[in-house]
This record gives C-alpha cells, structure tokens and sequence, in this order.
C-alpha cells in the first residue's frame, strides 16, 4: 500500500477520489506521461458505485449485475496507466493554488499539484424524517456498500423507503442475494409523472430504460410497494416500527433514499464557484465544457459535477484529463474527445426523465416541528424555521445561532435542508439563501497528523491560516 | 440486523467493549460491529442519544469509536486487524481524542 513517505512534493495532476471519474482521468494522464497521484479515502478504488469492486466476497456476479462487474475494467485501465493509486488516502485541504492536504494511515503531507481534477462524487440526499437518528434506520447507500464490499445482507425484518434508481436497484440486489424486504415505502409523488412524461421519448433512448423498466418488475413481483405521503422511524433506544399513513410496521432495519447530491464540500472550501440547480435541487459548480472550475487549474468531472451517473462520470472524467493533457503536456497524444462528447451525451439523454420523476416531495425536504435537521449538533427543523422568522437570512449566520453545520460532517447532513427550510421559510429561493461557506481542513485531521507533516509544510500551512 | 452472504473470508479477531468478536478479513470496523449485531457506536454529546452506523461511506461521522486507545474514528473507514481493541464511545466526537 502507498505511504505518504512514497509520495512526491508535487505532481503534474493530483486527482482526489477513485469512483469512475476519477479512474477515468487517472487513466488518461496516466498514460499521456504527466505524473499522476490518485487520492482515495476507502479501503479500495471504485467509488461508491463500484464500492470494493477489487476485493468484494460477492462471487455470484448476477447478485450486483452486469453494471457493477464494468468498474474492473476501468481499475485496470487505471492501473496499467502509470498513475500512483493511493487508497486510505483522505483529502482535508485544497487550496486555490492547488496545494493538497493529505493524510495517509496518520501521516500527513502538502502536494504541490500543477492541475486537480476534483471527484469527489455525490452522497445521498439528506432525508430528515422523525426517527432518523436512530440505531437501525441506516441509508440506502450505507446497506449497499455493506453489501458489496462486505456481502452482508439485511436480516430480520427489513423496512426500505423512498424513492430513486438506486433504492430500486439496492432493493434488487438484496432479493438476488437472499433477502426478503417486507415492503417499500414509495415516498415519490404521484405527481412528479406530469413533468417527467415531456421528457419520456429522450428517456427511452437513453441506455437505462429498459433496464429500469426490468428491475421495477423484478422487485414489484416480490415486494410490497406502498405509496406514502408521510414517514417516521419509531422506536426509544433503537428503530422499532415505521409509522406511515396511520400504519405502523415493526422493523429492525429502515433503509432510507431519496436521490444522491454532489459532493461538494472540498471544492467549495478551495473557492470554486457554484451554482443552484432547480432541476436536481442541490448546488453544482459552475464548469465550462472541459470542466474547468471557477478555479484555475481546478477541474470537477464525474457527479460532483452535477448528477449524471456512473457511466456519464468516467466519460467525464476523461474529458477533464484531456484538458489537463493539453495544459501540461501539449504534444502527447489524448483520444478524440468527439467521441468521448457524443458517449457522454448519450448517457446523459434520460437524466430529466429521471430527475423529475424522483423528484423528493417538499415535506420529505423541509421537514417541520421536533424532526433533527442536523444531525451532530441535533438541531430541529422548527428551531431554523423560527430562527429564519426572527431575520436569519443564510445558512452561516444559521450555524453561528444553532451551531448546526458545526459538527464534525460539516454540513454533509444538513446544509441543503437548512437553505431549503431558510428559503422556504422567507419565501425566497435556495440560490438566493446559498449554502454554508467551506473552509479547509474538510475532513478532520488530528494534532498527532498535522505534527507528522515534514517542518517546512507544517510553518507554510500555519502561516497561510 | 446482517448476515454474512459467502462466508469465506479469513476470520479477524477483535474485541468490542471488552467482549470478543469474530470477523472476516475485508470487514470495516463497522462492517464487523453490524454483522456482530452491535448497532450503536456512540452516544451524542448533545441529548446523550444512541447513534449507529449511517452512511457508511465516511460522511455522516455517526460510527465514530475508539480504536486501540486512539479516540473517534471513522468505524466505516478503518479496515479490521486482528487484535483490534474496539470501545463504543459517549460523547465524545473530536478526532483523536
Ligand atoms: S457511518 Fe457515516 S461516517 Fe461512518
């Protein structure tokens, strides 16, 4: 495994994250001659979406599908590249001249990078319902990962709620592999149909129709599906039941999804710029075609770029290493980036379709009363609301009254419910209220680690602070 | 709350709050605390409320435990070595302490 002892003081492109976009674009630079260093927090490259894709005791291929299985061919081309691959890897600082905090099993280092291509990904939208704080109430994505990178599946009585492609497809691959799941809480307006049928013939074109159309059926035919307007997790010390539509379920697992967001928090803390997106309800950086960021010499490809996909994120991916490329080192050879345009567009052709048919209803987003809002400091939805009603007008002002956004996940949990609820509190819009302002370090890092970095670094970064 | 699908890692031995827990290689210390039916990490400083492992995937900081010695990690991030001394923790939160 890579040490931080291993690492240069600087390398042509530092990419941070190893999902599909940022394999893609090691890949490419990688094999163009420029030194590369990819970063990656987990365990092992992949992602999320490709989650343990090296090393998951999942042998049944057909229990995570054929999708899944396509991330190997993207570790090898990676690999054979030449990038350095660092895994355990967590990026807590970038700043705008593209210095890279890192730390590696408790060692700490500053990379000076001539180019960063940031992918850092998406997480789940946050879903604050009554309970959803409770041990055994756990995200989608959280049980998928513990699926493919473990082989755990749930057991006992199995509650999944919400709504989104990747709900459905969890859903699947827990029936593949043996599970039973007493019902799925449909909590997607029935309504959202009106403003994702315009967008229905560009959806069929798109590769995911009939594959979407195959795993509805697959699950519909062994599962309930019940359509909910309301939804709380019940129980004193742990989840016990959910309560929804004057019905209570005892559960011991309650899976939650409504749709994933980008990842923004490292980017914003370098200062790049972003943007309110009405369709997708989240913040996305403002990027030009090749991805570039407000930033110079900072990129954004793969989801955090906005909600595209797994396959769309490498093509992604690609095109912002292209870029680097042509920075760096004009005279090596890249691929046709026509090509890599036209495959990504195809990818991208159902995302409307997709986007307003699982759009989260409004209470699932702006909760109200005694519902947690902010999970580290347990900030409640009524309290924002009245600290908004008493003149609060943006999310920073929010943290310093309720310390929400304070805790250790810096605002990952919490930051779009707290500009929704703002904005919808003072009848104004969520790109007017904006989101927390970001400040490294991202991730929490220790005195031991910032002590371990080599004495030159460690004065530079206590100056610049 | 877990079941284990291929049960075909090599077993990892680790303890939690003192008790012995068997694991597989390739588990997170969250991964091993779930499948062991351990389903709370630590309590919040805030109300003292019990919290487990969310996100798993190093966001939501609710699976944060002390690991031989060493205060609030990120129980989802750290991969299971044998003899690992795992302790749920109250309160607490800061990394490394
Ligand atoms: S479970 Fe969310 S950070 Fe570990």
């Amino acid at each position: 495994m890579t040490q931080a002892s291993d690492l240069a003081a600087h390398y042509d492109l530092v990419v941070i994250g190893g999902g599909p976009a940022g394999l893609a674009a090691a890949a490419e630079a990688g094999r163009a001659g420029l030194s590369t260093v990819l970063f990656d927090e987990n365990p092992g490259v992949g992602g999320q979406i490709y989650r343990a894709i090296t090393s998951t005791p999942v042998a049944d291929r057909a229990i995570l599908g054929e999708d899944y299985r396509a991330g190997s061919d993207l570790v090898a081309e990676a690999r054979t590249g030449g990038a350095l691959i660092a895994n355990g890897a967590t990026v807590w600082s970038l700043d705008p001249a593209r210095l890279v905090g890192v730390s590696i099993a408790g060692q700490a280092r500053l990379i000076q990078a001539g180019r960063v291509i940031v992918a850092t990904g998406s997480l789940e939208r946050p879903f604050p319902i009554p309970g959803w704080t409770l041990p055994g109430v756990m995200s989608a994505g959280g049980a998928q990962t513990l699926l493919k990178a473990q082989g755990l599946v749930p057991d006992g009585r199995t509650v999944m709620a919400g709504g989104g492609p990747l709900l459905w497809l969890l859903a699947a691959q827990i029936l593949r592999a043996g599970g039973r799941i007493e019902a799925i809480l449909d909590t997607m307006p029935r309504r959202n149909w009106l403003r994702a049928l315009p967008h229905l013939p560009d959806f069929l074109l798109s590769p995911y129709a009939a594959k979407g159309v195959k795993l509805l059926r697959e699950v519909r035919a062994r599962v309930p599906v019940i359509r909910v307007a309301e939804l709380e997790a019940v129980g004193d010390d742990r989840l016990r039941e959910v309560s929804f539509n004057g019905r209570r379920l005892p559960a011991d697992l309650l899976l939650l999804h409504q749709g994933v967001v980008p990842n923004v928090n490292l980017a914003m803390a370098a200062g790049v710029a972003h943007e309110w997106n009405a369709r997708q309800l989240c913040f996305q950086p403002v990027l030009d075609e090749d991805f570039n960021s407000s930033v110079p010499g900072i990129a954004v490809a793969g989801d955090g770029a906005g909600i595209a996909g797994g396959t769309a994120a490498a093509e992604r991916g690609r095109i912002a290493a292209v870029a680097a490329i042509r920075a760096l080192r004009p005279s090596a050879p890249v691929p046709d980036l026509q090509i890599i345009r036209q495959r990504l567009q195809r990818e991208e052709m159902g995302r409307s379709f997709l986007d307003w048919l699982n759009r989260p209803a409004d209470s699932f987003r702006q909760p109200e009363g005694d519902t947690i809002v902010c999970r580290c400091e347990e900030v409640t939805a009524g309290q924002v609301r009245a600290v908004a009603d008493l003149g609060c007008e943006g999310p920073n002002q929010m943290k310093a009254f309720m310390r929400c956004g304070m805790g250790p996940c810096q605002g990952r949990l919490c930051g779009l419910t707290v500009t929704e609820l703002i904005a919808d509190q003072r009848g104004t819009t969520p790109a007017e209220v904006g989101y927390y302002r970001l400040r490294p370090p991202v991730k929490p890092i220790t005195v031991a680690e910032f002590a371990s970095l080599p004495i030159a670094e460690g004065e530079r970064l206590a100056v610049e602070n | 709350m877990f079941k284990r699908l291929a049960d075909s890692g090599k077993s990892v031995a680790l303890t939690v709050d003192g008790r012995p827990v068997d694991c597989r290689a390739g588990d997170t210390v969250a991964a091993a605390l779930l499948a062991a039916g351990v389903d709370r990490c630590r309590t919040t400083p805030v109300s003292g409320a019990p919290r487990g492992p969310y996100c798993l995937m190093g966001v939501c900081f609710d699976c944060l435990v002390t690991i031989d010695g060493v205060g609030s990690r990120q129980a989802c991030l750290v991969p299971v070595r044998e003899g690992m001394a795992v302790e749920t923790q109250s309160g607490r939160r800061e990394a490394g302490r």
